[in-house]
């Protein structure tokens, strides 16, 4: 089964569960005087789950045919492209996000704009440091200066 | 419309606004110029700037300018490399790239931003009349009629802006509307499907979203297939064309222009049926011996598409203004900065907040000026400066991707949630599900349901689709776009390699 296929059957399975909820779950908890009014917090989604249903449906039982064309990137052949420095990307913006609190701004983006150019294969550090340092100050300066957006600068326990 | 015109101009001519002209039209440009990166990435990023400008005419100028530029920008890529960074673009390639090739990438230049001024021009022009006159149309519309146009819209979209599959892109326009239905609705004060997670409750933030549906994905797929870039063939030098040049693109900008601007208003087609039209249209009724030059660096080749992209661009802001609705990815994008900034477009905005809409076109015609003669001259240096960053380029946006979504909600759950999305997002786009639906879907939804809900109150149930006949004719149409696949076949073949999805 191709991909769009499969996705199409996830997203069955989201509409599913969403007309599930719609449905069944919501109606029970609504006030009494609510009941009086034709329309109800469930009746947009109640129509949307089904539309969703029946177009899932669709392209999950091949009714419109998918012409085979080249696309930009074909995903069977995924492991030749630079697969791993995307998902290395990926894992360092997860930990960007969950340091940026306790770390601070000024250590966890500097680390993130290196380490993001590393991962790319660049190795020039004379170059990689100061752009990333500058532009790591230029943005907080920016954030916090000039739109007023707090952001802690420092660790925590530097007293940032 | 003349006290609207020196209101307009007024506002327009401020130190503040006309700075964030040149400045948007200047990052526009250079980020347009990068395969692979669209005008829908650029102004993502550029959203929690706009907004945390806090003034509603300034941040609309800086976006408008973004994206003009970034059309721009990527017709000089499209010319000079052969890559066109924007989909609205790539029939520039056809012949522009050809005259690179020839040594004329100078005078091709100038065709490009000659035409694309011209065509933004009066593309502007047409806005100006016909805006404001189908916006006292607007007025008269009932919430039915803005459910059932939101409907039509919405099928537009689904049946105009995917390759050639309905079904997907309904599939996706749906899941935008179940997405928008996640939090706390204005009208029933009650939470819906936040599955009891606190973080949900105000529902999904709009800039995240916009964020990993468009820019995530376009800076992961530059990632994973690397194009090498290689500089344009010789100098850019000989920036002049001739009189007789000129006056051989002349009649076809003028067609351009109107076909372009009208092609840009209905929802979904956009810059790039606008463009791939222009060409064509132009290549037939061109006499024989011209019609055997398009492909190889016939002068009205370039300028056909180049002007058409452009008034197109300028035409999809009329729906936008004048009814709230916006026909592609980019204006709502643009739709989500102005809700953000407490400012409701649709019929009612030129009377309650003329600054803003006046301001916007006037804005417009100092962008095209500026791209032309600003812009112009500084392409040679501008392209110089995209040969080298590629592995800074691209943590830099991944970078203010995630600074936009941190700063749109102060909460680190919302860079997690960003991640998550923009993950599936990819692989949506390896399936070729197309984005833009959704996040229309997901923009347009809450008003839907609050035309939707109102005209049922009002009506006392679902009897207004058959007692006002206006609002049964746009569902009629709606169904019809739906049904109506054939169109879509065409536009399938225009797709190339490494183009995001244009507008």
């Amino acid at each position: 089964m191709a991909l769009d296929r499969w996705i199409a059957l996830v997203l069955l399975g989201i509409c599913l569960a969403y007309g599930y909820a719609a449905w069944f779950t919501m109606d029970g908890s609504l006030a009494p005087f609510m009941k009086r009014n034709p329309i109800w917090p469930s009746t947009f989604p109640k129509v949307l789950s089904v539309l969703g249903i029946i177009a899932c449906s669709v392209i999950l039982l091949g009714f419109e045919k998918a012409e085979v064309k080249e696309a930009d990137i074909d995903y069977r052949r995924l492991g030749e492209y630079h697969l791993g420095q995307a998902l290395m990307l990926l894992g360092l913006m997860v930990v960007y996000a969950l340091c940026l609190r306790p770390m601070g701004f000024l250590l966890s983006t500097s680390a993130f704009l290196i380490l993001g150019s590393f991962i790319l294969g660049e190795r020039k550090w004379h170059i990689m440091l100061p752009v990333a340092l500058c532009a790591t100050l230029v943005v907080w300066y920016l954030v916090q200066q000039v739109l007023g957006i707090y952001m802690r600068p420092l660790p925590g326990f530097w007293g940032g | 419309m003349l006290e609207g015109l020196l209101i307009g101009l007024q506002t327009a001519f401020s130190i503040q606004n006309l700075l964030m002209v040149i400045g948007g039209c200047l990052i526009g440009t250079f980020i347009g110029m990068l395969p692979g990166l669209g005008p829908m990435s650029i102004i993502a990023i550029m959203i929690p700037v706009a907004i945390s400008m806090g003034d509603p005419s300034a941040a609309l100028i800086l976006l408008a300018g973004v994206y003009y530029g970034a059309i721009f920008g990527g017709s000089t890529s499209s010319i000079l490399l052969n890559a066109p960074g924007v989909a609205g673009t790539v029939a520039s390639s056809f012949d522009g790239y050809p005259m690179a090739r020839q040594g004329k990438a100078g005078k091709a230049l100038t065709i490009a931003a000659i035409a694309s001024f011209a065509g933004g021009t009066i593309g502007a022009l047409l806005l100006m009349v016909f805006a404001p006159a189908l916006s006292s149309v607007a007025l008269l519309f009932h919430s039915a009629e803005y459910f059932a146009l939101m409907v039509v819209g919405l099928s537009a979209i689904a049946a105009f802006a995917g390759t050639g599959q309905v079904a997907k892109a309904m599939i996706m326009t749906i899941l935008g509307l179940i997405m928008a239905t996640v939090g706390e609705g204005a009208l029933f004060n009650l939470p819906r499907f936040t599955m009891g997670i606190m973080d949900l409750q105000s529902g999904f933030g709009f800039i995240t979203l916009a964020m990993a549906m468009f820019a995530l994905p376009e800076a992961l797929f530059l990632v994973l297939k690397r194009k090498e870039l290689k500089g344009g063939e010789g100098e850019i030098k000989d920036l002049r064309i001739t009189r007789a040049e000129a006056r051989a693109i002349m009649p076809v900008i003028g067609r351009q222009s109107i076909q372009g601007f009208f092609i840009g208003v209905l929802p979904g087609a956009g810059a790039t049926i606008a463009s791939f039209l222009g060409y064509a249209v132009e290549r037939n009724i061109a006499p024989k011996e011209e019609q055997d030059q398009f492909g190889k660096g016939s002068i009205k080749g370039l300028a056909a598409p180049e002007t058409a992209n452009n008034a197109a661009c300028t035409g999809s802001f009329v729906p936008l203004l004048t009814l709230g609705i916006p026909g592609s990815g980019t204006t709502a994008i643009l739709l989500g900065a102005l809700i953000a900034l407490n400012v409701t477009p649709g019929p009612r905005l030129m009377i309650d907040e003329p600054q803003i809409f006046w301001a916007v076109i006037m804005s417009m015609f100092i962008g095209n000026l500026v791209l032309l003669i600003l812009n112009l001259p500084l392409i040679p240096y501008i392209a110089k400066v995209l040969a080298v960053p590629r592995n800074y380029l691209i943590p830099f946006i991944l970078f203010f991707t995630l600074m936009g979504a941190y700063i749109g909600q102060n909460n680190a759950t919302e860079l997690l949630l960003l991640v998550g999305f923009g993950i599936c997002a990819t692989a949506l786009k390896f399936a070729d599900y197309p984005l833009a639906p959704l996040l229309i879907g997901f923009i347009l939804g809450g008003m839907m349901e609050d035309n939707f809900a109102r005209s049922m109150q009002l009506y006392d149930g679902i009897g207004f689709i058959w007692e006002r006949p206006m609002t049964l004719g746009l569902l009629v149409i709606a169904a019809i776009l739906i049904v109506l696949p054939s169109y879509r076949a065409r536009r399938a073949k225009y797709r190339a390699d490494g183009v995001s999805d244009g507008d």
